[in-house]
């Protein structure tokens, strides 16, 4: 046998592409005859589109220019519904929406294209805010603005809280992120009516832009054909919106009948792709006297935006999300997500869950308080344990402690030697300490029933030469696909590593494994690649090539007898729906994921009270996500993930007039650099889970989800400032601290 | 501004010596150093990010400095020695520092990978043992959003200790 | 949305008296264009309104930085990263070393120029504070000759300066010999690196007998233009620090300043952050 890589921090398998510069990227590459696209769009965010006026002095001629009407099929970009238009018609409803297409070999001149394209458009009354919507101010999306409205109902809230000695209420909100991905988004595109539709791209779920490609061109599934390339980065931001991109690239490329490469600049980028909705959440909470809470009555809302995109999954999540890693006999939790003119919100890692996660974990530091108890004896008394059941009813089969988890996160952070400490130190200066922490989990794959829907498919082949290809439509974009892929298909047949490759996604090529989202990679397509490897070791040992003592070095010849005899050897895996999991879609009840990863960050701030800026100083993450497949590709998972956090919690304000997003640069719309990142300690505790590969579960979303309430409670600590809403800009704190001084003076 | 109205600039010769090799490219004269490179050179490794000198994707060095490659205008790189990532192993042999992040998880989705090596790199040079602090300072212009930094410090303070055990 | 480069022009005269030649013959016309950290930023933006440039980056003589007893002349081509490595900027001023340090990553420090940062004349510049406080002086070239001017009269309003069209800056002039002085920079700009900010403090008092005998107290953010806060250094002169000079000084400031609401921040917090700084400065006087 040999050494098992499962477990070992195998190096990422495209590192020395990456680190010499070879790794193909859209933008690195260039087809004959190749034409650049730009988009012209909407600036005013609701109206009637009255005319196009193509300025004067540019050779219109040579320029290849496209409107709703040259769409060959449905004028649409299908995902859950088909309401979003990939080229708007008569009616603008969100700002940046795009309208005309141009093209032209001279990227220069098609800039100067741009400016000269004049939209005339009426303008509607537009509508910019969660109270405005669901008041139905304008109605601009169907009959009530609403995309989706959800219920989850677990026992008698109402006489819960009657009987409940402390009812402790709050509300909290959470603002727009931009992914800020470093790649901006592209595509290439080749389209005619011989060879159908090909395009090459940054992107997540290649089936996704195929899917929406068959629909805009009105061709058969096989006359499309989306590859990945390369892709910089995605954490959502690439996952509905490349739909849009190769949409438009690709009506470009069939009206002129050649190549079109369509790059965003980075200001393009962020006003017009998808940020994460922005929410709110209202909490009631019932709690005794010893601090076990008996009632949960949650309201969650999310901001939309102007179209339905994912919306409803992204409230699915958030509202499983919204009750946490607590039992609690009752439970209410209402939620909808509505339409307002804002460029459509849509997938960021975490997915809803970081949203409704910041309400709760920020209310139960207020309840603690109210009840009288330290923030994590709260927890303690209600952390929900194995065997006891969730807000949709599910029973925890895993065999999680929650305490113990947040005893080691309190051990490698000193977390209470330095509550202690910081508290004696505060008073006299101006720079204030505090510590906090948020306990939390996060559901790996895709909520309910979905898996079963997707019945995703991963494939294996093992050539002559004893070597392997991993065939998936998941992509890697910085998270370590291929690298655990080879790990997971090389541990299934006794291979080294090196002897596995994972192939480019490519509809052409790959199966359809689902799209590349919802922590849902490694735990459900790496049981796929794994069962999948395991078949072709089956046909092996079935036919008498293999035999179960063989070691790897008679793997190779084994395939060489096989495939001169029988052809090609190759084995597929389907996903089966697990019969212990059930889920009822209607009632909301019932097994909304597989597993869980569980979680525990605690995080260390200053504040300075001079400028109201908070500064993260340490912090650590402790969290169970199964078993750990690759340690240094894992911990850069929650390195990363925690940093974007920070910038959720701290930086990321997303200014917005009139609809448009005006601080769309990197110098204005500002992520955390290497300055501001504190030392992260990752720490994970390894509970194998038995349907995942290896014992392996999801663990890419998660660290968004407990990283900006730990800060904001650790800001609490430091100040005894009570902050409701993130991003917690200096500008919000400062007017706090400033308020509650003068509070102490009167 | 429709381009008939305004006399035009004629695209000019760059002469700069580009990884070693000398190169000429012919561009208008404002047109980014990193399209040129790019387009003419076929060095894309040198990455677009922002196009705002914010995120350094398109770090190159320029005649021993680390500049933003999108905020150089070509004429500028007249009589320039230029190194990008391309230039940055020796062959196959890798450079430390491009071994280190391989090694140490330095490198996620890998757009800010070779402007960050260029940034790091180009530290040892000026600094062959620096401190987490200084590394911090160093690699503040070149933003990541996948790793949250601590494994891209880790090997850049990695590759330090290895370039002494060859040294 | 981009600008298209092919409508923009960019010549290299060979050497400075042929740029010098170029914007005396044709006033207007041509712009100089230093490290670029500014205007290509402009130009990706599709901001940059004038079209016509002269590379100035390669005119060595004006990079140079030099003593002399009384003063020192740092050449207007003189980069951040030139700036913040100069030993004797570093020990007699290092608030314009700590400027240099905060603008930007190394590779805008190595493009960027200190009198790019000048004649650039955003209202958010890190240096300018810094050379307020150090009552600097701005040399002047032509092809008809030199001037100097103060630099505190250099700025008359929002992106306007007392510089001719066939003017370049060609030197900052510090005057040497403050030692003995307590100073003081601080940006704010919520990040720690790579920020624009949102309030920039530099300062420096001298104190006798527990009072401050002379001060220089200057903003960035706060105005039209970077600013030095006259009325407040007044009202200081001969106080001492105790709480009530303190606020009102605090209150001086706040008449004086005029920030503004913009996409950064808010005219509220810029102001109050401005109180905060002085006093923060202030106390620190007072202590030592």
């Amino acid at each position: 046998m040999t050494n098992p890589s499962i477990g070992r921090s195998i190096p990422r398998k495209e590192g020395r592409e990456k680190v010499t510069g070879r790794a193909r990227y859209v933008d690195d590459m260039t087809l004959p005859g190749m034409l650049f696209g730009a988009t012209v769009r909407s600036p005013i965010a609701r109206g009637r589109l009255r005319g196009i006026r193509f300025g004067e002095g540019l050779p219109w001629n040579e320029l290849t220019t496209v409107t709703a009407k040259d769409i060959p099929g449905k004028n649409s970009i299908v995902l859950l519904e088909d309401d979003q238009p990939c080229l708007a018609a008569e009616l603008v409803n969100h700002a940046e929406e795009a309208v005309v297409l141009l093209a032209h070999r001279d990227k220069y001149l098609i800039e100067e294209a741009r400016r000269a394209v004049q939209l005339e458009i009426e303008r509607l009354p537009a509508i910019f805010s969660i109270d405005d919507s669901l008041a139905c101010k304008e109605i601009i999306w169907r009959a009530d603005n609403v995309f989706k409205s959800l219920r989850v109902d677990k026992g008698d809230v109402d006489a819960a809280l009657a009987e409940a000695e402390f009812v402790v209420e709050g509300e909290y909100e959470t603002g727009a992120q931009e992914q800020l991905y470093i790649e901006p988004q592209g595509m290439i595109a080749e389209a005619n009516g011989r060879d159908g539709v090909t395009v090459w791209g940054s992107l997540q779920c290649p089936y996704y832009v195929h899917k929406a490609l068959a629909a805009l061109f009105a061709l058969p599934a096989e006359k499309i054909r989306v590859v990945q390339m390369e892709t910089g980065g995605g954490f959502g931001g690439k996952e509905e919106y490349p739909s849009m991109i190769a949409a438009h690239a690709a009506l470009l490329a069939w009206k002129s009948g050649r190549p079109v490469k369509m790059i965003y600049d980075r200001a393009e980028d962020m006003a017009a792709t998808t940020k994460r909705h922005p929410s709110r959440t209202r909490h009631r909470t019932g709690v005794t006297r010893d601090g076990k809470i008996v009632a949960m009555d949650i309201d969650f809302t999310l901001d939309g935006g102007a179209y339905m995109t994912l919306s409803p999954v992204v409230l699915s999540r958030g509202t499983i999300h919204a009750a946490g890693p607590y039992d609690c006999a009752n439970v209410r939790i209402r939620s909808r997500a509505v339409a307002t003119n804002f460029p459509p919100h849509g997938a960021f890692r975490g997915f809803g869950a970081p949203q409704s996660v910041f309400a709760l974990e920020r209310h139960l530091d207020q309840v603690a308080k109210v009840v009288g108890l330290a923030p994590d004896e709260l927890r303690r008394r209600n952390f929900v344990r194995e065997g006891q059941t969730l807000a949709v009813g599910q029973v925890v089969h895993e065999k999680i402690d929650m305490n113990e988890l947040m005893e080691r996160a309190f051990e490698l952070s000193g977390y209470r030697a330095k509550r202690e400490r910081l508290a004696r130190e505060n008073p006299g200066s101006t720079i204030k300490r505090g510590i906090g922490f948020a306990s939390f989990l996060h559901g790996a794959g895709f909520t309910g029933s979905g898996e079963d829907y997707l019945a995703s498919v991963a494939e294996v082949e093992a050539t002559s030469e004893g070597k392997i290809r991993v065939c998936a439509a998941s992509t890697e974009m910085g998270q370590g696909t291929n690298t655990i892929f080879s790990q997971i298909a090389a541990d299934a047949l006794g291979l080294e590593c090196s002897s596995v490759e994972v192939v480019q996604p490519d509809t052409a090529h790959v199966p359809n494994s689902g799209p590349t989202v919802a922590s849902r990679t490694c735990m459900i397509v790496g049981k796929l690649v794994e069962s999948a490897a395991l078949g072709v070791k089956q046909s092996l040992l079935q036919n008498g090539f293999l035999r179960e003592e063989d070691g790897h070095d008679a793997f190779a010849g084994a395939c060489r007898l096989y495939i001169e005899k029988f052809g090609p050897l190759r084995a597929s895996s389907r996903y089966s729906p697990s019969p212990e999991i059930h889920w009822d879609d209607a009632h909301y009840r019932g097994d909304a994921y597989g597993a869980y990863g569980w979680g525990v960050y605690v995080a260390e701030v200053s504040v300075d009270t001079l400028t109201g800026e908070t500064r993260v100083e340490d912090f650590v993450a402790a969290q169970e996500v199964g078993r750990v497949i690759n340690p240094v590709l894992a911990a850069g998972q929650i390195e990363g993930g925690v940093a974007q956090g920070v910038g959720f919690a701290l930086y990321e304000n997303v200014v917005w007039r009139d609809g448009r997003m005006i601080n769309n640069q990197m110098t204005n719309y500002i992520m955390p650099t290497s300055m501001d990142v504190p030392p992260i300690r990752v720490y994970f505790e390894e509970l194998p889970y038995a349907r995942g590969p290896a014992g392996a579960k999801g663990i890419g979303e998660l660290p968004l989800d407990g990283t900006a309430p730990a800060i904001i409670n650790a800001v609490e600590n430091a100040t005894g400032i009570v902050v409701r809403r993130v991003p917690l800009t200096p500008e919000i704190l400062l007017d706090a601290l400033d308020a509650a001084r003068e509070k102490v003076h009167a | 501004m429709p381009r008939a109205k305004r006399s035009m600039p004629e695209k000019v010769s760059v002469q700069c010596r580009v990884n070693g090799h000398d190169a000429t490219l012919l561009d208008f004269p404002m047109a980014r150093l990193l399209d040129a490179l790019r387009e003419q050179l076929s060095l894309t490794g040198i990455k677009e990010g922002c196009g705002e000198g914010e995120c350094g994707a398109c770090s190159i060095e320029m005649d021993g400095r680390l500049v933003n490659s999108c905020l150089v205008p070509v004429a500028q790189a007249e009589g320039a020695t230029i190194r990008t990532i391309e230039g940055v192993a020796d062959g196959e042999q890798l450079h430390e520092v491009q071994q280190a992040i391989i090694t140490h998880g330095g490198a996620q989705c890998g757009i800010c990978t070779p402007g960050m090596i260029l940034a790091a790199v180009n530290l040892l040079e000026h600094n062959g043992r620096p401190t987490e602090a200084e590394v911090r300072v160093a690699l503040a212009g070149n933003l990541c959003r996948c790793t949250g930094y601590t494994k891209i410090f880790e090997s850049v303070l990695a590759a330090v200790t290895v370039a002494e055990a060859r040294d | 949305m981009r600008s298209s480069v092919a409508s923009f022009d960019l010549r290299t005269p060979h050497d400075l008296p042929s740029v010098l030649e170029l914007l005396a013959r044709e006033p207007g016309e041509w712009r100089p264009f230093a490290g670029g950290t500014d205007l290509m930023v402009l130009l990706e933006a599709g901001k940059l309104a004038h079209r016509r440039y002269l590379n100035i980056w390669n005119c060595r003589e004006l990079r140079n930085i030099s003593a002399s007893d009384s003063e020192m002349k740092i050449g207007a081509l003189a980069t951040y990263t030139d700036v913040k490595g100069h030993a004797i900027l570093q020990r007699e001023f290092e608030l314009l070393c700590r400027a240099a340090e905060e603008t930007g990553g190394i590779a805008t420090q190595n493009r960027g120029t200190l009198g790019g940062n000048i004649a650039n004349a955003s209202p958010a510049a890190d240096s300018p504070p810094a050379l307020l406080v150090y009552d600097a002086e701005l040399e002047l070239i032509s092809a008809g000759g030199t001037r100097r001017v103060l630099y505190a009269d250099f700025h008359t309003g929002y992106k306007k300066m007392n510089l001719r069209p066939d003017e370049l800056i060609a030197r900052i002039i510090l005057p040497r010999g403050r030692g003995g002085w307590k100073t003081y920079y601080r940006k704010v700009g919520t990040r720690r690196a790579q920020a624009i900010s949102k309030v920039c403090l530099a300062a420096a008092a001298k104190t006798e007998n527990g009072a401050i005998a002379d001060i220089r107290i200057a903003l960035g953010s706060v105005a039209p233009c970077v600013m030095r806060a006259t009325k407040t250094e007044n009202s200081l002169r001969g106080k001492r620090l105790d709480a009530a000079a303190i606020d009102d000084a605090r209150a001086t400031l706040a008449a004086e300043i005029t920030p503004i609401d913009d996409m950064r921040s808010t005219a509220r917090y810029r102001s109050r952050i401005a109180q905060n700084l002085l006093q923060e400065f202030l106390q620190s006087c007072a202590t030592t």
